[in-house]
Protein backbone atom coordinates (compact mmCIF):
# COMPACT_ATOMS: atom_id res chain seq x y z
CA UNK A 1 0.00 0.00 0.00
CA UNK A 2 1.35 3.77 -0.79
CA UNK A 3 2.38 5.75 1.97
CA UNK A 4 0.63 8.51 3.34
CA UNK A 5 1.46 11.85 3.16
CA UNK A 6 2.13 11.62 6.72
CA UNK A 7 4.37 8.52 5.84
CA UNK A 8 6.19 10.18 3.78
CA UNK A 9 7.15 12.69 6.18
CA UNK A 10 7.73 10.33 8.96
CA UNK A 11 10.60 8.84 6.36
CA UNK A 12 11.90 11.76 5.71
CA UNK A 13 12.20 12.51 9.04
CA UNK A 14 14.96 9.39 8.97
CA UNK A 15 17.59 11.52 7.52
CA UNK A 16 17.78 13.94 10.29
CA UNK A 17 20.79 13.67 12.35
CA UNK A 18 21.63 15.19 15.95
CA UNK A 19 23.31 18.41 15.43
CA UNK A 20 22.37 18.92 11.81
CA UNK A 21 21.45 22.38 10.08
CA UNK A 22 18.60 21.49 8.00
CA UNK A 23 16.18 23.51 6.01
CA UNK A 24 12.57 22.40 5.29
CA UNK A 25 10.89 23.46 1.87
CA UNK A 26 7.07 24.81 1.79
CA UNK A 27 4.22 22.14 1.77
CA UNK A 28 5.20 18.65 2.83
CA UNK A 29 8.64 18.90 3.67
CA UNK A 30 7.56 21.79 6.46
CA UNK A 31 6.03 18.80 8.46
CA UNK A 32 8.93 17.02 9.02
CA UNK A 33 9.54 19.66 11.36
CA UNK A 34 6.69 17.70 13.87
CA UNK A 35 8.68 14.25 13.97
CA UNK A 36 11.93 15.13 15.00
CA UNK A 37 13.04 12.44 17.11
CA UNK A 38 13.13 13.21 21.25
CA UNK A 39 16.59 13.83 22.28
CA UNK A 40 17.71 14.84 19.36
CA UNK A 41 19.00 17.96 18.57
CA UNK A 42 18.45 19.70 15.06
CA UNK A 43 18.30 23.39 13.64
CA UNK A 44 16.00 24.80 11.53
CA UNK A 45 16.94 26.77 8.81
CA UNK A 46 14.53 30.07 7.72
CA UNK A 47 16.55 31.58 4.47
CA UNK A 48 15.13 35.45 5.02
CA UNK A 49 17.69 35.14 8.31
CA UNK A 50 17.22 32.34 10.87
CA UNK A 51 18.65 29.53 12.55
CA UNK A 52 16.81 28.02 14.96
CA UNK A 53 13.04 27.73 14.01
CA UNK A 54 10.34 26.92 16.89
CA UNK A 55 6.67 26.44 16.77
CA UNK A 56 4.37 28.52 15.69
CA UNK A 57 3.51 31.67 18.28
CA UNK A 58 0.74 31.61 20.69
CA UNK A 59 -1.96 34.49 19.88
CA UNK A 60 0.17 36.75 22.57
CA UNK A 61 3.20 36.06 21.33
CA UNK A 62 2.75 37.37 17.37
CA UNK A 63 5.27 39.47 16.48
CA UNK A 64 5.62 41.05 12.87
CA UNK A 65 9.53 40.70 13.04
CA UNK A 66 9.69 36.73 13.29
CA UNK A 67 8.72 35.52 10.75
CA UNK A 68 9.71 32.31 8.42
CA UNK A 69 10.48 31.87 4.56
CA UNK A 70 6.76 31.27 3.58
CA UNK A 71 6.18 34.43 5.47
CA UNK A 72 4.26 32.95 8.69
CA UNK A 73 4.67 34.04 12.41
CA UNK A 74 7.25 32.27 14.09
CA UNK A 75 9.22 31.76 17.36
CA UNK A 76 12.61 30.69 17.99
CA UNK A 77 14.23 28.36 19.92
CA UNK A 78 17.25 28.89 22.49
CA UNK A 79 20.28 29.14 20.93
CA UNK A 80 18.66 30.45 18.52
CA UNK A 81 20.59 33.68 15.84
CA UNK A 82 19.48 36.24 13.35
CA UNK A 83 21.25 37.04 10.74
CA UNK A 84 20.90 38.97 6.83
CA UNK A 85 19.72 37.67 3.74
CA UNK A 86 23.53 37.71 2.49
CA UNK A 87 24.82 35.34 5.46
CA UNK A 88 22.00 32.96 5.43
CA UNK A 89 22.96 32.01 1.80
CA UNK A 90 26.49 31.83 2.53
CA UNK A 91 25.54 29.63 5.38
CA UNK A 92 23.52 27.60 2.31
CA UNK A 93 26.10 27.91 -0.64
CA UNK A 94 29.04 27.35 2.32
CA UNK A 95 27.86 24.03 2.73
CA UNK A 96 27.24 24.95 6.38
CA UNK A 97 23.78 23.13 5.66
CA UNK A 98 23.80 19.62 6.34
CA UNK A 99 19.96 18.74 4.80
CA UNK A 100 17.44 20.00 2.72
CA UNK A 101 13.82 18.29 2.36
CA UNK A 102 12.22 19.86 -0.48
CA UNK A 103 9.22 19.22 -3.06
CA UNK A 104 9.33 18.72 -6.64
CA UNK A 105 7.12 19.01 -10.06
CA UNK A 106 9.81 16.82 -12.18
CA UNK A 107 13.04 15.24 -11.76
CA UNK A 108 15.44 13.48 -13.49
CA UNK A 109 17.40 10.41 -13.87
CA UNK A 110 20.63 11.97 -13.50
CA UNK A 111 19.20 14.09 -10.30
CA UNK A 112 18.01 17.29 -12.04
CA UNK A 113 15.31 19.14 -10.08
CA UNK A 114 12.29 21.23 -11.77
CA UNK A 115 10.14 22.71 -9.09
CA UNK A 116 9.69 26.72 -9.79
CA UNK A 117 7.88 27.20 -12.81
CA UNK A 118 5.62 26.10 -15.18
CA UNK A 119 5.54 27.92 -18.60
CA UNK A 120 2.80 29.90 -19.84
CA UNK A 121 1.56 29.82 -16.11
CA UNK A 122 2.39 32.72 -13.52
CA UNK A 123 5.72 32.78 -12.54
CA UNK A 124 6.17 33.80 -8.84
CA UNK A 125 9.90 33.27 -8.86
CA UNK A 126 12.43 30.82 -7.37
CA UNK A 127 12.86 32.30 -4.04
CA UNK A 128 15.57 30.43 -2.64
CA UNK A 129 15.12 26.82 -4.09
CA UNK A 130 18.25 27.74 -6.29
CA UNK A 131 20.37 28.09 -3.82
CA UNK A 132 19.36 25.08 -1.42
CA UNK A 133 19.74 22.86 -4.43
CA UNK A 134 22.80 24.09 -5.79
CA UNK A 135 24.74 24.79 -1.91
CA UNK A 136 23.16 22.40 0.80
CA UNK A 137 25.15 18.95 1.09
CA UNK A 138 22.49 16.55 0.58
CA UNK A 139 18.81 17.21 -1.11
CA UNK A 140 16.34 15.14 -0.13
CA UNK A 141 12.78 15.20 -2.14
CA UNK A 142 10.15 14.32 -0.52
CA UNK A 143 7.16 14.28 -3.45
CA UNK A 144 4.15 12.14 -4.53
CA UNK A 145 5.53 9.38 -7.21
CA UNK A 146 3.39 10.47 -9.83
CA UNK A 147 1.25 13.84 -10.87
CA UNK A 148 -2.44 14.15 -9.92
CA UNK A 149 -3.22 12.70 -13.46
CA UNK A 150 -1.18 9.72 -12.39
CA UNK A 151 2.05 11.10 -14.91
CA UNK A 152 5.06 9.76 -13.94
CA UNK A 153 7.36 12.45 -12.23
CA UNK A 154 10.74 10.97 -12.43
CA UNK A 155 11.42 11.35 -16.05
CA UNK A 156 14.45 10.53 -18.39
CA UNK A 157 14.64 14.39 -18.66
CA UNK A 158 13.29 17.09 -17.54
CA UNK A 159 10.32 18.95 -19.77
CA UNK A 160 9.64 21.98 -17.17
CA UNK A 161 12.72 24.60 -16.84
CA UNK A 162 15.61 23.30 -14.19
CA UNK A 163 15.73 24.44 -10.67
CA UNK A 164 19.41 22.51 -10.72
CA UNK A 165 21.18 20.22 -12.30
CA UNK A 166 22.81 16.74 -10.92
CA UNK A 167 22.15 17.85 -7.56
CA UNK A 168 19.27 15.54 -6.06
CA UNK A 169 20.76 12.89 -3.74
CA UNK A 170 17.91 11.03 -2.31
CA UNK A 171 13.96 10.48 -3.35
CA UNK A 172 10.96 9.78 -0.90
CA UNK A 173 7.71 9.06 -2.51
CA UNK A 174 4.62 7.39 -1.70
CA UNK A 175 5.72 4.12 -3.36
CA UNK A 176 9.80 3.96 -2.60
CA UNK A 177 13.23 5.53 -2.06
CA UNK A 178 15.51 6.15 -4.31
CA UNK A 179 19.20 6.75 -3.46
CA UNK A 180 21.99 8.53 -5.84
CA UNK A 181 24.61 6.24 -7.23
CA UNK A 182 27.11 9.21 -8.06
CA UNK A 183 29.36 6.87 -9.97
CA UNK A 184 26.80 5.40 -12.44
CA UNK A 185 24.43 8.90 -12.10
CA UNK A 186 21.29 7.21 -11.93
CA UNK A 187 19.21 6.64 -8.46
CA UNK A 188 18.96 3.22 -7.00
CA UNK A 189 15.37 1.58 -6.08
CA UNK A 190 16.66 1.22 -2.45
CA UNK A 191 13.13 1.01 -0.25
CA UNK A 192 9.69 0.25 -1.00
CA UNK A 193 6.60 0.90 0.52
CA UNK A 194 4.28 -2.21 2.06
CA UNK A 195 2.48 -4.00 -0.77
CA UNK A 196 4.38 -2.03 -3.37
CA UNK A 197 5.80 -4.37 -5.78
CA UNK A 198 9.31 -3.18 -8.25
CA UNK A 199 7.60 -3.80 -11.14
CA UNK A 200 4.97 -1.07 -10.06
CA UNK A 201 7.41 1.42 -9.39
CA UNK A 202 9.27 0.81 -12.85
CA UNK A 203 5.97 1.40 -14.43
CA UNK A 204 5.30 4.66 -12.29
CA UNK A 205 8.74 5.84 -13.76
CA UNK A 206 10.06 7.13 -16.87
CA UNK A 207 13.41 7.44 -15.71
CA UNK A 208 16.21 4.64 -15.89
CA UNK A 209 16.55 3.86 -12.19
CA UNK A 210 18.87 0.81 -10.64
CA UNK A 211 17.07 -2.30 -9.45
CA UNK A 212 20.31 -4.03 -8.90
CA UNK A 213 20.55 -4.37 -5.00
CA UNK A 214 17.17 -6.18 -2.56
CA UNK A 215 15.11 -3.07 -1.62
CA UNK A 216 13.98 -3.41 1.90
CA UNK A 217 10.69 -2.02 3.31
CA UNK A 218 10.55 1.24 4.36
CA UNK A 219 9.79 1.85 7.77
CA UNK A 220 7.97 4.71 9.36
CA UNK B 1 28.35 67.24 12.94
CA UNK B 2 26.25 67.01 10.30
CA UNK B 3 22.93 66.19 10.68
CA UNK B 4 21.58 63.00 9.60
CA UNK B 5 17.94 62.98 11.42
CA UNK B 6 14.47 64.17 9.19
CA UNK B 7 11.12 64.79 10.97
CA UNK B 8 9.43 63.57 8.29
CA UNK B 9 9.04 60.64 5.53
CA UNK B 10 7.96 63.55 3.52
CA UNK B 11 10.26 65.52 4.51
CA UNK B 12 13.21 63.10 2.96
CA UNK B 13 11.49 63.19 -0.25
CA UNK B 14 11.51 67.00 -0.04
CA UNK B 15 15.32 66.82 0.12
CA UNK B 16 15.88 64.14 -2.14
CA UNK B 17 14.04 66.18 -4.99
CA UNK B 18 15.79 69.02 -4.32
CA UNK B 19 19.06 67.31 -4.68
CA UNK B 20 18.04 65.44 -7.61
CA UNK B 21 18.11 61.69 -6.27
CA UNK B 22 14.82 61.78 -6.87
CA UNK B 23 14.59 61.43 -10.71
CA UNK B 24 12.26 59.45 -13.45
CA UNK B 25 14.12 56.38 -14.38
CA UNK B 26 15.75 55.59 -11.14
CA UNK B 27 16.90 52.37 -9.41
CA UNK B 28 15.61 52.09 -6.05
CA UNK B 29 16.59 49.15 -3.22
CA UNK B 30 13.90 48.64 -0.89
CA UNK B 31 14.68 46.25 2.25
CA UNK B 32 12.81 43.45 4.04
CA UNK B 33 11.43 40.28 3.04
CA UNK B 34 7.34 39.81 2.44
CA UNK B 35 5.93 42.65 4.78
CA UNK B 36 8.74 41.87 7.22
CA UNK B 37 11.22 44.62 7.47
CA UNK B 38 10.23 46.73 4.64
CA UNK B 39 10.66 50.90 4.68
CA UNK B 40 6.42 51.38 4.42
CA UNK B 41 6.09 54.82 5.62
CA UNK B 42 9.15 55.83 3.07
CA UNK B 43 7.55 53.85 0.28
CA UNK B 44 4.66 55.91 0.65
CA UNK B 45 6.44 59.07 0.52
CA UNK B 46 8.26 58.26 -2.14
CA UNK B 47 5.06 57.44 -4.15
CA UNK B 48 3.72 60.99 -3.41
CA UNK B 49 6.76 62.43 -5.18
CA UNK B 50 5.37 60.85 -8.23
CA UNK B 51 8.88 59.70 -9.35
CA UNK B 52 8.48 57.57 -12.43
CA UNK B 53 10.11 54.57 -14.29
CA UNK B 54 11.23 52.96 -11.36
CA UNK B 55 13.35 50.10 -11.25
CA UNK B 56 12.93 48.58 -7.99
CA UNK B 57 15.48 45.79 -6.66
CA UNK B 58 13.49 44.19 -3.78
CA UNK B 59 13.40 40.19 -2.77
CA UNK B 60 9.45 41.04 -2.92
CA UNK B 61 7.00 43.37 -4.70
CA UNK B 62 4.63 43.51 -1.67
CA UNK B 63 1.28 43.15 -1.43
CA UNK B 64 -1.61 44.91 -3.51
CA UNK B 65 -2.45 47.93 -1.15
CA UNK B 66 1.22 47.68 1.02
CA UNK B 67 4.90 47.88 0.56
CA UNK B 68 6.07 47.87 -3.21
CA UNK B 69 2.48 47.26 -4.38
CA UNK B 70 2.15 51.03 -3.68
CA UNK B 71 3.88 52.13 -6.37
CA UNK B 72 2.73 48.85 -8.46
CA UNK B 73 -1.34 50.24 -8.12
CA UNK B 74 -0.24 53.60 -9.11
CA UNK B 75 2.29 51.98 -12.53
CA UNK B 76 5.85 54.28 -10.94
CA UNK B 77 8.00 50.55 -11.46
CA UNK B 78 8.77 49.96 -14.99
CA UNK B 79 10.98 47.00 -13.77
CA UNK B 80 11.03 44.66 -10.74
CA UNK B 81 14.52 42.71 -9.68
CA UNK B 82 13.18 40.21 -7.76
CA UNK B 83 13.46 36.80 -6.14
CA UNK B 84 9.51 35.77 -5.20
CA UNK B 85 6.37 37.91 -6.42
CA UNK B 86 4.33 35.78 -4.52
CA UNK B 87 1.06 37.29 -3.47
CA UNK B 88 0.14 40.53 -5.59
CA UNK B 89 -2.56 40.41 -7.82
CA UNK B 90 -1.95 44.09 -9.31
CA UNK B 91 1.71 42.64 -10.28
CA UNK B 92 0.17 39.37 -11.87
CA UNK B 93 -1.71 41.53 -14.19
CA UNK B 94 0.48 44.23 -14.79
CA UNK B 95 3.25 41.34 -15.56
CA UNK B 96 1.00 39.08 -17.97
CA UNK B 97 0.08 42.09 -19.71
CA UNK B 98 3.49 42.86 -20.11
CA UNK B 99 3.52 46.25 -18.55
CA UNK B 100 6.06 45.52 -16.19
CA UNK B 101 9.33 43.78 -16.55
CA UNK B 102 10.84 41.54 -14.26
CA UNK B 103 13.79 39.68 -13.43
CA UNK B 104 13.76 37.08 -12.06
CA UNK B 105 17.37 36.10 -9.36
CA UNK B 106 17.84 33.29 -7.48
CA UNK B 107 17.42 34.38 -3.42
CA UNK B 108 20.97 34.02 -2.53
CA UNK B 109 22.39 35.26 -5.85
CA UNK B 110 19.99 38.77 -5.52
CA UNK B 111 21.06 39.11 -1.80
CA UNK B 112 24.82 38.82 -2.89
CA UNK B 113 24.89 40.72 -5.71
CA UNK B 114 23.71 43.20 -3.90
CA UNK B 115 25.98 43.05 -1.25
CA UNK B 116 29.08 42.76 -3.67
CA UNK B 117 27.26 46.03 -4.81
CA UNK B 118 27.95 47.89 -1.67
CA UNK B 119 31.17 45.96 -1.10
CA UNK B 120 33.00 47.56 -4.48
CA UNK B 121 33.18 43.53 -5.88
CA UNK B 122 31.71 44.04 -9.55
CA UNK B 123 31.10 40.43 -10.08
CA UNK B 124 31.41 36.84 -8.68
CA UNK B 125 31.33 33.75 -9.24
CA UNK B 126 28.04 30.92 -7.95
CA UNK B 127 27.31 27.26 -8.21
CA UNK B 128 23.42 29.17 -8.31
CA UNK B 129 21.50 28.34 -11.60
CA UNK B 130 24.02 26.76 -12.79
CA UNK B 131 22.66 24.79 -15.62
CA UNK B 132 19.12 26.38 -15.48
CA UNK B 133 18.02 29.28 -17.81
CA UNK B 134 19.45 31.75 -14.81
CA UNK B 135 22.87 31.08 -16.62
CA UNK B 136 22.00 31.65 -20.24
CA UNK B 137 24.21 33.69 -21.82
CA UNK B 138 26.26 34.18 -18.66
CA UNK B 139 29.92 33.73 -18.29
CA UNK B 140 30.81 30.21 -16.82
CA UNK B 141 33.85 28.73 -15.26
CA UNK B 142 35.06 25.32 -14.21
CA UNK B 143 37.27 26.15 -11.00
CA UNK B 144 38.56 23.51 -8.38
CA UNK B 145 36.41 20.94 -10.69
CA UNK B 146 32.89 22.52 -10.56
CA UNK B 147 31.40 24.59 -12.70
CA UNK B 148 30.51 28.21 -11.90
CA UNK B 149 28.36 31.01 -13.40
CA UNK B 150 29.44 34.54 -13.49
CA UNK B 151 26.91 37.12 -11.57
CA UNK B 152 27.67 41.06 -11.65
CA UNK B 153 26.95 43.38 -8.99
CA UNK B 154 23.95 45.71 -8.02
CA UNK B 155 23.88 49.17 -6.84
CA UNK B 156 20.97 51.60 -6.31
CA UNK B 157 20.53 55.07 -7.16
CA UNK B 158 18.60 55.46 -3.59
CA UNK B 159 18.17 52.46 -0.86
CA UNK B 160 15.20 52.71 1.50
CA UNK B 161 15.92 50.31 4.60
CA UNK B 162 14.28 49.94 8.04
CA UNK B 163 15.94 49.25 11.28
CA UNK B 164 14.44 48.65 14.42
CA UNK B 165 17.24 51.63 16.23
CA UNK B 166 19.20 54.31 15.15
CA UNK B 167 21.86 57.10 17.10
CA UNK B 168 22.14 60.37 15.29
CA UNK B 169 25.11 59.38 13.89
CA UNK B 170 22.93 56.81 11.62
CA UNK B 171 24.33 53.77 13.74
CA UNK B 172 21.59 51.09 13.48
CA UNK B 173 20.44 47.48 15.22
CA UNK B 174 17.80 45.92 13.18
CA UNK B 175 15.11 43.27 15.25
CA UNK B 176 14.70 39.67 14.89
CA UNK B 177 14.05 38.64 10.97
CA UNK B 178 13.56 42.19 10.39
CA UNK B 179 16.51 42.14 9.11
CA UNK B 180 17.04 40.51 5.96
CA UNK B 181 18.03 42.11 2.88
CA UNK B 182 18.37 45.81 5.18
CA UNK B 183 22.23 45.63 5.77
CA UNK B 184 23.13 44.98 2.19
CA UNK B 185 21.04 47.47 0.78
CA UNK B 186 21.97 50.04 3.56
CA UNK B 187 25.77 49.71 1.78
CA UNK B 188 24.55 49.39 -1.81
CA UNK B 189 22.86 52.52 -2.56
CA UNK B 190 24.56 55.69 -3.29
CA UNK B 191 21.97 57.44 -0.73
CA UNK B 192 20.70 55.14 1.68
CA UNK B 193 18.01 56.54 3.94
CA UNK B 194 16.52 54.53 7.56
CA UNK B 195 13.39 54.29 8.54
CA UNK B 196 13.78 53.25 12.31
CA UNK B 197 11.34 52.64 15.65
CA UNK B 198 13.36 54.31 17.28
CA UNK B 199 16.63 57.42 17.77
CA UNK B 200 18.77 57.10 20.67
CA UNK B 201 21.21 59.32 21.26
CA UNK B 202 25.26 58.70 19.99
CA UNK B 203 26.90 57.09 22.42
CA UNK B 204 23.60 54.55 23.29
CA UNK B 205 24.42 51.79 20.68
CA UNK B 206 27.65 49.93 21.81
CA UNK B 207 30.25 49.83 19.77
CA UNK B 208 30.30 45.95 19.67
CA UNK B 209 26.29 45.96 19.07
CA UNK B 210 26.17 47.91 16.07
CA UNK B 211 24.57 45.87 13.10
CA UNK B 212 25.14 48.25 10.20
CA UNK B 213 27.88 51.14 10.58
CA UNK B 214 26.43 55.02 10.38
CA UNK B 215 29.00 55.50 7.82
CA UNK B 216 26.74 53.74 4.88
CA UNK B 217 23.45 56.20 6.37
CA UNK B 218 22.63 59.33 4.68
CA UNK B 219 19.65 59.93 6.61
CA UNK B 220 17.34 58.31 9.53
CA UNK B 221 13.67 59.07 9.92
CA UNK B 222 11.31 58.01 12.78
CA UNK B 223 8.50 56.50 12.30
CA UNK B 224 5.20 54.48 13.41
CA UNK B 225 5.36 51.86 10.98
CA UNK B 226 2.53 49.42 11.20
CA UNK B 227 4.42 46.57 10.50
CA UNK B 228 1.61 44.52 8.70
CA UNK B 229 1.33 40.79 9.12
CA UNK B 230 1.15 38.69 5.85
CA UNK B 231 0.38 35.06 7.24
CA UNK B 232 -0.43 35.66 10.78
CA UNK B 233 -0.26 31.49 12.48
CA UNK B 234 -0.68 30.89 16.08
CA UNK B 235 -0.68 27.84 18.30
CA UNK B 236 -3.35 26.84 20.18
CA UNK B 237 -1.13 26.01 23.35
Amino acid sequence: MALTREEITKRAAKELRDGYIVNLGIGMPTLVANYIPKGMQVWLQSENGLLGIGPFPTDDKVDADLINAGKQTITAVPGAAYFSSSESFEMIRGGHVQLAILGAMQLSQEGDIANWMIPGKMIKGMGGAMDLVAGVKKVVVAMEHTNKKGEAKILRECTLPLTGKRCIDMVITDLCVLEMDESRQRFRLTELAPGVTVDEVLAKTEAEILTDAPAELIAV
Amino acid sequence: MVNKRFDSPRAVMDKLVADGVIRDGMTIMAGGFGLCGIPEQLIIALRDTGVKNITAISNNAGVDDWGLGLLLQTKQIRKMISSYVGENEEFARQFLEHELEVEFNPQGTLAERIRAGGAGIPAFFTATGVGTQIAEGKETRVIDGREYVLETWLRADLSLVNADVADETGNLRYRKTARNFNPMMAQAGAVTIAEVNKVVPIGEIEPDAVHTVGAYIDGIVLTHSEKRIEQRTVSAS
